[in-house]
This record gives C-alpha cells, structure tokens and sequence, in this order.
C-alpha cells in the first residue's frame, strides 16, 4: 500500500507549516538568543529593533500574560530568557515584522548585555559540581559484588558516545493565528499537540480550551519535535496574541542547528564480568548524560538508557547507574531510540573489549548470551513471544556470515591498505511509553452520508506512514475501500489529550483507538444490514471490498445504500473510541514491573570497507532480519528500518556535534555537520522480516517499528573499527562517531 | 535598483521588474506561491530546492541543468527556462513520480520534490541511463527518512522502464515526454524562450556575481541592497583548446570543465575525481574564477590548478594582465587583485611527454562536502625520474598553497619510496593547518601526508611498493 500522502508527496502538492498561503497581515517572527553560554541578562535594548523598517514590535519575557515557563517535564525552562541566560542560543526577544527579511535585519539590532557566569559543558565535571537535573537512577538485578567474585575475567572500561542533531528537512515551524474570543489557533509542526496546546495555554494565561492546535505532518520529526517543537508555537501564540494578527515563525537552518537540542552524548564507565566459556555473569554501568541547560524529556531518556544497558543480553547480575547532568549547551531531547542507543552502545563495547580478553570472536559471546524466553530484564519483565535468538541464528545462516568472515579474512590477507570488516548487532527494544500514562490515545471517525469517511486520531504523520496503517485499520475492520477513506489533520479540539507520537507507539496506540471506532461503526453497520436484508443474525453479516455478505452470501446492498439507510434510520454514524495499552506497570521507586507491552528484536550484518591509507570507509551492506510481527504495512515497515538504519549509521559514523570553549556549536550547518547522503548510505541494504511471529500486543497482530532498527547502526561502528584492526592490532578506544578523523588518527597517529 | 526580467516559469511567460539578486527559491514561494520547491537549509547542501534551469544552446535546443534555486539569483534566468515540481505534473502521475510512489522513495515528502527534479534532469540528459550514474545525478540531494534504498530502487524502476519503452524513434524529448517523464509542453519549450530578446548588458557594478554558489551562502541578504554585476551567462564562451594550451573563460563552470573532451583527455581521471567538488547542481552553476577569487584555503578548483601551474588572466575593462598562478593569494581571502578586476581567463599549459595528475580530497563526508584536506600533485616524469613536479594543498594554511620547496626538492630525483618519504619532511615544514570545524590541526597534517603517499602509489604503483608506504 502505498503512503497516505505519498501523491502529494511526489507532486510536490504536500503542505508544510512554511506552505500554508499566510493570512493578510501576518506578521514575522524572528528569534534572537543569547550569544553567551551562561550570564546574567543585565539588560536587553530593543529600540534600534524598533526603528528599523517594518518592524511591528519587539516581545521580551515582560511580555508574556502568563508564566514564562515552557518545562514540560520539570518546570525549569523560560520561553524568552528574563534574568539568566544558560546556553548559547536561548531565546532572549522575539521581532515580529511585516516581512522575513525585516525581522531578520532588525534581530541583529537587538542588543544584550550580559555578564557571564562560570560555564559547563562536560557532564562528569558537572556531575563532580553537583549539577544534576534530577536524583541519580540505579537499576539493579542479582548481586554484582558477588557475581564480580565468580568470574574469569573482568574488564573495566568507558565508552563515548556522540551527539547528533535530528536534521528533519523540515525546520521548526508554526504560524499563530487569533481567534474569536482571545483565543489562538496554532498550525504547528509538532510531534506532541496537546504539549503545544498546554504550554501555549500556560503561557498566555488562557485555559487550554481556548487554544487550538492543528497538524498536518512534519517535514520529519524524529523525537525533535516531541518537545522542542513547543516553544516556537508558544512564541508564534504570544506574538499573536500580543498584537492580534498572524504570525509566523520559521526557524531559519542555523538557528534551528544553532538553538534546538540534540540527542545526548553519553560519557560511560562500565565493569564486564565473565566465564571463560563467554558467559557473562556480571555487567556494571554508569552513564553521564549530558542533559544540556534543562530537564526538556532528559530524564524520561535517562531512564530508557537504564532500560536497555543490557541491549540483548541475559545477564543475571547488574547494577547500572545512570545520572542526568546540567550543562550550558542547548537541553538536549528525544531523538529516535531515546536514550536506548547510548546504553546499549556501552554493552556493545564492553562486550568487544571482552572478546578480545577472552582471544574469542564478538559475535560467540553475543550469541551465548542472548535472551530468550522467559528471562527477565534487570528492570523485572520476563521475555514473551520472544524470537531474538531465531532472528540472531537466521541472519547468520541466511546472509553466509560465517563465509563472509572467511572472505574478508582471505581478502584483508592480501589487501595491505584496503581491509574490510563486518559485524553483527542484535538488538531489543522495548515498546511502550516507559512514563506509563502517556500510553493512551482517541480516535474520532465520521461515515459521512455519500460514505466517505473521516479519520482523526493522535497521531502525527511525520513520514513513517501511521496515516497509512490507520487508514488499512479502518478500512480493514469496516470493509470500505481505501479510497473512501480520509485521515484528516491532528487537532486539538478533535481529539483531545494526545499522547506525543512518540516512542514508536504512534500506530499501535492510534491503530488500536481507530480499531476500536471502527469496530463499533461496523458494529452498527452490521445491525442495519440485518435489517435491511431481514437477516436474524446480524453477526452473521459481513463487509468486504464494499459489498456487504450475509454468512457467504453475496448482496445487492451498496455500500451506499448501507450508509444512507444507517443515516435514515437514525443510526450514528460517527464514533468516538479511546484505547489503553493494557497490562504495563512501572514501580519508580523500586525500578522494577512490566513497563513494557512488548520488545522488538533484530538482526543486523554490517559490512565495510575502509581505505585505511586515506582513513576514509564505505558502508557495503547491511543485512537484516527483523521482528515486525503481521505488519500493518510492509512497504512502510521496510522503508522505516532501512531509515533508521541510515540515521544510525550517521550517528555512529560522520554526524559529529562540536561545541567550541565558549559554547558555541561550530557544526551549525549543513555544509559542517554531514547526515548521510547517497554515497555514505550502505550500497545495499536487505531487509527481512520474520514470518510467522504474530504480535498479540499490537494492533492487528503487528509490531512498533520507528525506533528499534536505529540501533542495528551500531553494528556498522564495530564493523569499521574490526576493518581498522585488520590494518592495526584493536586497542582503540570506544569513541563515537568514528569519523574520518578518528580513523586516520587511530591507525596513524604514534602518538 | 530593480531590473526588468523575463523568462518562462514551466510554461508561463513571466514578465517582472525585481531586485535581481532575489533569489528563485524566494520568488517561487513568496510571489508565485509555487511551494513545491522547499527551503531546506538555504547554502546548497540538501536539494530541497532543486529545480531545473534550461538555457537556449546556439543549435536552438534547450540544455537543461540541475541549480539550487537558494543559490540562484533571478537575474540569472532571463532568457531562460525554470522547471519547478509544478511544472512537471500532469493529470496523472508521471514515470518518476509514480516510481518514487510505489517503491517508498517518499516519507516526510519534504525532500521529495527535489529529488524528483534531480532524476528528471538525469533522465533528460542521459538517453542511456545506468544506475550508477543516475545515483551520481542525486549526490547534491539529502534524504533523511529513506536511508536513499526506496530512491535507488525508484530510480532502478524508471531506468528499466525507460529501457523496455515502446517508442525509441523521434527526438529524445518527445521520447521522454511518450514515456511519462516530461508533460507535453516540453516539446515547445525551446520554442517559448526563443521568443524572450537577448538580454542588454547593463551598465558594470563594482560587484561581481558569476555562479554565486559561495556568495548567496554567505551574504544573501546583504546582496539584496548591493548593486552587482551578474557576469555568468553574459559572453559565455567555451573552452579553447589549442597545440600549447587550454584557455578557459573565467565563468567556465565546473561542469563545462568536466566534460570538456581535450581536458578529459589531457587530464584523464580528473573529471571522475572531481565528482568530489560540490554536487551536481553545484557544479552546474559554481565557475572556475569564483572557485579561485572566493580564495577558500579548501578551494579545490584553485588547488588542482595551482599544481597544473595554470596562469591567470586578469581584465579591468581593456587592460589586462596575467600571473602565475602560485602569485595570486596574499593571504587569508585576500588577492593580489583590484577590486575592479576579473579573472577573464585561465590558462592550462599543455606538457608533451609523461605528464600526471593526481588529485586527492577527504572530506568528513566524501561526497558534497568542502575538504578537510585537499592536495594535487602534477608530475612530469622521464624514465623514473621526475622533470618537474607541483605539488599543491589545501586546507592546510589561510590560502590553496603552492608547496614550493617540496616540489623544488622533487625536482631531478628518482622516484622512490624514500624520496617519498623525504617529500613528506618537507611538507610537515610547510603548512601551518588550524583546528576547525574540519578537523583537528594534527588530522590535518597527517591527512595531507597520508594523500602525498596516496598520490605517489596512484601514479607510480611500478615504483612505490605498497610496504614501503605503510
């Protein structure tokens, strides 16, 4: 099935927040931030920003009618910066303008006086200074004290990983409209409408009633715009409710590069112990987040990182500890994986540097250690319909790795510059909202009388396609054709009290509501049929490609004729159904339940080559085998992992996020910062889903997709680094990503 | 300040008097409300805004060319014809469209439109596509939802069904436009702009703007009150070849130099090499003379020819005078050069005999990307022993550097792995790289070292065994 707005898409007919005609009169905002990473704002002049031509007016924190406060998670973060600015890019004043070019002329002539403050940017030395967003978390499973005292062998080491900037095509967007009775309609480009709706409320002093929030889809969101989206809908919000006209915000690139946060870099230390045989007795971990200068979702991520420090493994003793550090960078959120991929990066490696102890190959000692069912995570759940280990063994089979290893073995033998390198990255993810009451979402369907429908749930569609597998929900539990079938827009006064469409859950949660709307109109449907054809057993009837069937029976009643006579008959035809992920539970206090509705697993084979005379690589292929249960779509599911892939491969290997000593973040471009194009994608990619593993947590049997493969990315470091020590014996220290530069200075560098 | 443009928009005839130095992206959105055609990062580095540029060649045929339209001054389109994605619909899908459709080349959408534009350009260019060049024709466009597997398998789908097309007979626009590629109107475009009369030179600024692929990055807005000088397409003429020399016309642009048969054949391997300079829209678009004047220390045009010890001509209305190449940099993007003048031409001698050319570029990402490191060595050779050699580094000093006591050093000696090494002392004394966005100084002084290894076992793999490079 193809994409929902694939059409549109291809036509170039598609519209962004950027694309809507803009009203008469709509004014343009442009932000100016603070250039210092840590100060008091002594003062902000804003009048040379009022001469300059075309400038409406200049909105500082004194502005704002209700609290300045945008903290979603902890309330520790000002929409406009009032006395103290904490990083480099905060926003300080909002210019609205009759033009973008003039409220860009006029930003630059906004002054600030700010007297700086001691600044920090690494998270162990804020750790060490005591500045912490929150309390550290401990999860622990077994006893590692005593389980360190049984094992062979025990390595010590740490492990780096980098930052990475989410680089949606489409910038941070939203255009404020005023409506009847100080009220605000905001077209937002956000992964979460009911955060925007209730920050946009809160800082405006309105009740949440009085602000609409409306969402087509993103130009890309990838946790970016879970809840950094808010602030920019919140600045629009205010600008129009300040001056009564449209405004709208569009974050030019290097200030969306410039201000928004980024996935956390993680500093870690980690403690493996072992059998000689491979087996892992022990594992422990401490992970240094570097939250940036708020909380933002920084501790939701911290968690996830506890979460999955073990990645696929079954270790019976661990104790991980993982603590969230107050920096002066930009607050760092959620990107695709949410904290996952940096605890298990750690594992990963510890594993890697084991293997090495223990003269055995990686790949052994992942295998030995695989969890399968009926083991329990160090956060209490026990593995159900768990298929990592047929995964692990079929990718190994079907994609000859043994062979392969032969291959390259032989290959780099006679290769003296160019070595290749492959490995192998299981993974396992848990799905759910691990802040268990975000787990719940709404739908809302309309049969209109000519039976066309109309779909609106909490979904946000982004470009992983949960319109498109909402839409196959409904038309498979209704039995109309695809084509009748509209999902409309994400709004606020449709469905209310959105989870964000996030955590890879957008089309079970949203999948499940619709499933249960739908099911009650057919429901309904079903008894009007029977009527109309005098059948007794109304259960008996059924809907498939718009004919209606009574037992096997073919019809004459339309699918038209069904909608108009439920209309007639005074039947409704609209349905309002909500959806809870059943069964999870997370006890925060002692870390342990079942928090999650169920795990996705895979498996991933990463091959490259590196010229390790000019430290550069190619990524040849990677090949997959992959859980996605009965997927809801097989052509979106695919096109999600090979994605996910690219982006991971990206964090691991050439995105690279530097700030300077003051702060200042010098990758603040496209032409500085390098997200994967054509060439750095793996040449080939093979994706294969395992069949026969229905989901029976998921909607229609399937399996959450977004996230999970992300991860098999860190496959393709480790198959880069095995490369490097073909050229150069493998004592190189586990830092992400590995760019080019590393390359070169690990294989040449004497020093 | 306004100027008087005109030129087809698909296949409207627009007619309007604009600052000049506004860009098409803004005029596509802002005045026309053609929103396909997306701003994604505003410096030519991710294609959101691709769109197709076609000029009237002498033959009286169209030559179509992928530009960012960000960088893309509307000055440069009179005369002209601009394809947008609106300009490619039709009633139905067309070829690529659909392609993109069925085999998930789409997600988010956002990139989608330029991409779409890419591979349209591809496909007009090419009568015989492959997959490996049509990827080549999408390296200036960036995907960050696909992972680029649905693109490629779009783009393998309309190649085989370009392939299996039922009419191979008639000119090839009517034959892309029988197959669903081009809407109909393609078939009268050359008709259309053949109507617009030649554009007046204006009177000369004291700005000048050849391509503008560097400048509006920097400075486009400044650009919008400065009154300029647009000396790209004004008195385009080709690259001359002659028994002695090349001589390219200042606003040469990389892709004419690419293609150009006697460079191809003088310089064999240079034009896959400088696959690297840029991306495909860029080097349509980006000259030769602004590649030198922008004086980047990564320049990779000015290194390439600063080792082919090219001249310059400089031109300040009549008068002009030449240089050598190496004398033109005084130091970080400063010239040895009057505001007033412009590099009219550049010249390549030509060496009878064993004369190579090596060229090397690492970037964090090998494709569009500026260099952390840049170098080029040309090397004329009689038996094993070098004649003459000049060897040239970027990235590695405030300006492209001429490195003149290695290549002096290279001078006369035989060829070896010793003298190899001895060159690359040498080089370590000359440079002085900084820290960067780019790179650490040390990665960068090693990097270059490593690339004098890579250009001596490219060229003399007889005489360099691999061990002794290690």
């Amino acid at each position: 099935m193809k994409g929902y707005d694939s059409i549109q898409h291809v036509r170039g007919e598609s519209v962004f927040i950027d694309d809507i005609k803009a009203p008469q009169g709509t004014l343009h905002a442009y932000v100016v931030y603070s250039k210092i990473a840590h100060g008091v704002l002594e003062r902000i002049d804003t009048s040379e920003a009022l001469a300059s031509p075309g400038v409406h007016s200049v909105l500082t924190s004194s502005d704002v009618t209700g609290e300045n406060q945008i903290g979603s998670v902890i309330a520790d973060e000002e929409l406009l910066a009032a006395h103290h600015v904490h990083f480099i890019g905060q926003p300080v004043a909002l210019v609205l303008a009759d033009s973008k070019i003039n409220a860009l002329r006029a930003a630059k002539k906004v002054r600030m006086d700010i007297t700086p403050l001691q600044p920090i940017f690494d998270p162990r030395e804020a750790y060490e200074k005591g500045s912490l967003i929150m309390p550290e978390k401990i999860f622990t499973l077994g006893d590692t004290e005593s389980a360190f005292k049984e094992c062979d062998i025990i390595i010590e080491g740490k492990a780096e990983s980098g930052g990475q900037e989410h680089l949606y095509l489409e910038t941070q967007s939203a255009l404020a409209i005023p409506s009847e009775g100080n009220g605000i309609k905001i077209f937002s480009s956000t992964q979460s409408p009911t955060a925007v709706q209730k920050i946009t409320a809160r800082v405006l002093g309105l009740p949440m009633n009085m602000v609409e929030v409306d969402v087509t889809r993103l130009g890309g969101g990838f946790g970016g715009k879970e809840d950094q989206a808010t602030a920019w809908a919140a600045l629009a919000g205010l600008g129009a409710f300040v001056t009564k006209r449209p405004v709208k915000l569009v974050l030019p690139r290097q200030e969306d590069m410039r201000i928004t946060g980024k996935r956390h870099p993680y500093s870690s230390d980690y403690k493996i112990g072992l059998k000689k045989d491979g087996t892992i007795l022990a594992y422990e971990a401490v992970f240094y987040q570097n939250a940036g200068a708020s909380a933002d979702l920084s501790p939701a991520i911290l968690e996830r990182t506890l979460f999955h420090c073990t990645n696929s493994y079954y270790i019976p003793h661990v104790k991980a500890k993982a603590v969230s550090c107050k920096t002066n960078l930009p607050p760092n959120t959620a990107f695709r994986g949410f904290g996952g991929p940096q605890g298990m990066f750690v594992i990963e490696a510890a594993i890697r540097k084991a293997a090495k102890k223990l003269n055995m190959d990686p790949v052994d000692i992942q295998h030995k250690n695989l969890l399968v069912e009926g083991n329990e995570f160090p956060y209490g759940q026990i593995t159900e319909y768990f298929y990592l280990k047929r995964s692990f063994e079929h990718a190994l089979e079907k994609f000859s790795f043994r062979e392969s290893q032969k291959r390259i073995a032989e290959f780099n033998a006679s290769s003296k510059l160019v070595k290749k390198g492959i490995a192998v990255m299981p993974i396992c993810f848990g799905i759910s909202f691990t802040t268990t009451f975000l787990n719940q979402a709404s739908a809302l369907i309309h049969i209109y009388t000519d039976g066309s429908i109309s779909v609106s749930t909490a979904a946000i569609e982004m470009g992983q396609g949960v319109n498109s597998k909402v839409r196959n929900v409904v038309a498979h539990t209704i039995g109309c054709n695809h084509n009748r079938i509209k999902v409309d827009t994400t709004n606020t006064s449709r469905v209310a009290n959105t989870s964000p469409t996030a955590a890879s859950k957008g089309a079970d949660l949203n999948g499940f509501a619709a499933l249960h709307a739908a099911e009650a109109l057919f429901d309904r449907l079903q008894k009007v049929a029977a009527a109309e054809l005098g059948v007794t057993e109304e259960k008996s009837i059924s809907i498939k490609n718009e004919i209606v069937y009574s037992g096997e029976q073919q019809t004459q009643l339309t699918w038209e004729q069904l909608i108009w006579k439920a209309y007639t008959s005074r039947v409704s035809l609209s349905s309002q159904a909500y959806h809870a992920t059943p069964d999870i539970h997370f006890n925060k206090e002692t870390s342990k339940g079942r928090p999650f509705a169920y795990h996705v697993t895979g498996t991933a084979i990463s091959e490259v080559t590196v010229d390790c005379l000019r430290g550069i690589y190619e990524v040849d292929s990677v090949k997959i085998v992959h859980d996605i249960g009965k997927s809801l779509d097989p052509m979106i599911d695919r096109g999600q992992v090979e994605g996910a892939l690219a982006q991971g491969i990206g964090w691991m290997t050439s995105e690279e996020v530097i700030y300077n000593q003051e702060g200042r973040l010098i990758t603040d471009a496209l032409s500085t910062y390098k997200v994967p194009d054509i060439y750095a994608a793996p040449k080939e990619i093979i994706v294969e889903f395992l069949e026969d593993v229905p989901n029976p947590y998921g909607p229609l049997k399937a399996k959450a997709v977004g996230e999970p493969p992300l991860m098999y990315g860190i496959g393709t470091f480790h198959a880069i680094l095995n490369a490097m020590s073909a050229y150069k014996d493998d004592d190189f220290e586990i830092v992400s990503p590995i760019t080019h530069e590393r390359v070169l200075m690990y294989l040449h560098d004497s020093k | 300040m306004d100027a008087h443009i005109t030129f087809y928009l698909n296949s409207d005839l627009i007619d309007v008097t604009i600052n000049p130095s506004i860009t098409v992206l803004d005029f596509l959105r802002g005045e026309k409300h053609l929103t396909g055609t997306k701003e994604g990062c505003r410096e030519g580095d991710c294609g959101a805004c691709t769109v197709l540029l076609g000029s009237l060649t002498p033959a009286g045929s169209i030559n179509y060319k992928s530009v960012n339209s960000c960088l893309l001054p509307i000055a440069e389109v009179y005369g002209k014809h601009v394809v947008s994605i609106e300009g490619l619909n039709d009633r139905e899908l067309n070829l690529i469209q659909h392609s993109m459709l069925t085999e998930g080349g789409t997600q988010c959408g956002f990139c989608t439109p330029g991409f779409i534009m890419s591979m349209t350009n591809y496909f007009i260019n090419n009568p015989e596509p492959t997959l490996e060049k049509g990827i080549a024709a999408l390296d200036g466009n960036i995907c960050r939802c696909t992972g680029y597997a649905g693109i490629k398998r779009a783009l393998e789908n309309v190649i085989s069904r370009w392939n299996s097309r039922p009419i191979k007979t008639g000119s090839h626009v009517s034959q892309l436009i029988a197959s669903r590629l081009l809407p109909g109107y393609f078939a009268h475009a050359e008709q259309f702009i053949s109507t617009i009369p030649t554009l007046q030179p204006s009177a000369p600024a004291p700005r000048f703007i050849a391509g503008g692929t560097d400048l509006f990055v920097q400075q486009w807005e400044a650009l919008l009150t400065t009154d300029v000088s647009f000396i790209n397409h004004q008195n385009k003429e080709s690259i001359r070849e002659t028994d002695i020399e090349f001589i390219l016309p200042g606003n040469t642009t990389v892709e004419e130099f690419i293609s150009h048969p006697g460079i191809n054949s003088y310089l064999p391997g240079l034009a896959d090499q400088l696959q690297l300079f840029g991306s495909t829209p860029i080097r349509n678009r980006a000259t030769i003379a602004g590649n030198i004047v922008n004086a980047s220390p990564i320049a990779d045009m000015a290194n390439i020819l600063m080792a082919l010890g090219a001249t310059i001509e400089l031109q300040n209305g009549t008068s002009r005078r030449t240089l050598p190449f190496e004398k033109l940099y005084a130091g970080y993007k400063s010239l040895h050069k009057d505001p007033e003048e412009i590099i009219s031409s550049v010249i390549i001698a030509k060496h009878q005999g064993n004369a190579r050319l090596s060229y090397e570029k690492i970037s964090r990402r090998m494709h569009l990307d500026i260099a952390s490191v840049n170098s080029s060595l040309f090397i004329r050779t009689e038996g094993n022993s070098i004649v003459s050699a000049r060897l040239s580094a970027g990235g590695v000093g405030p300006i492209p550097m001429f490195l003149e006591k290695t290549s002096e050093f290279l001078n006369g000696k035989e060829i070896s792995a010793s003298v190899m090494h001895s060159a690359i002392e040498l080089v370590k004394t000359e440079i002085a790289p900084i820290t960067d966005a780019r790179g650490s100084k040390e990665y960068k002084q090693l990097l270059l070292c490593q690339l004098v290894k890579a250009h001596f076992i490219k060229l003399f793999p007889e005489l360099i065994p691999v061990e002794e490079v290690v």
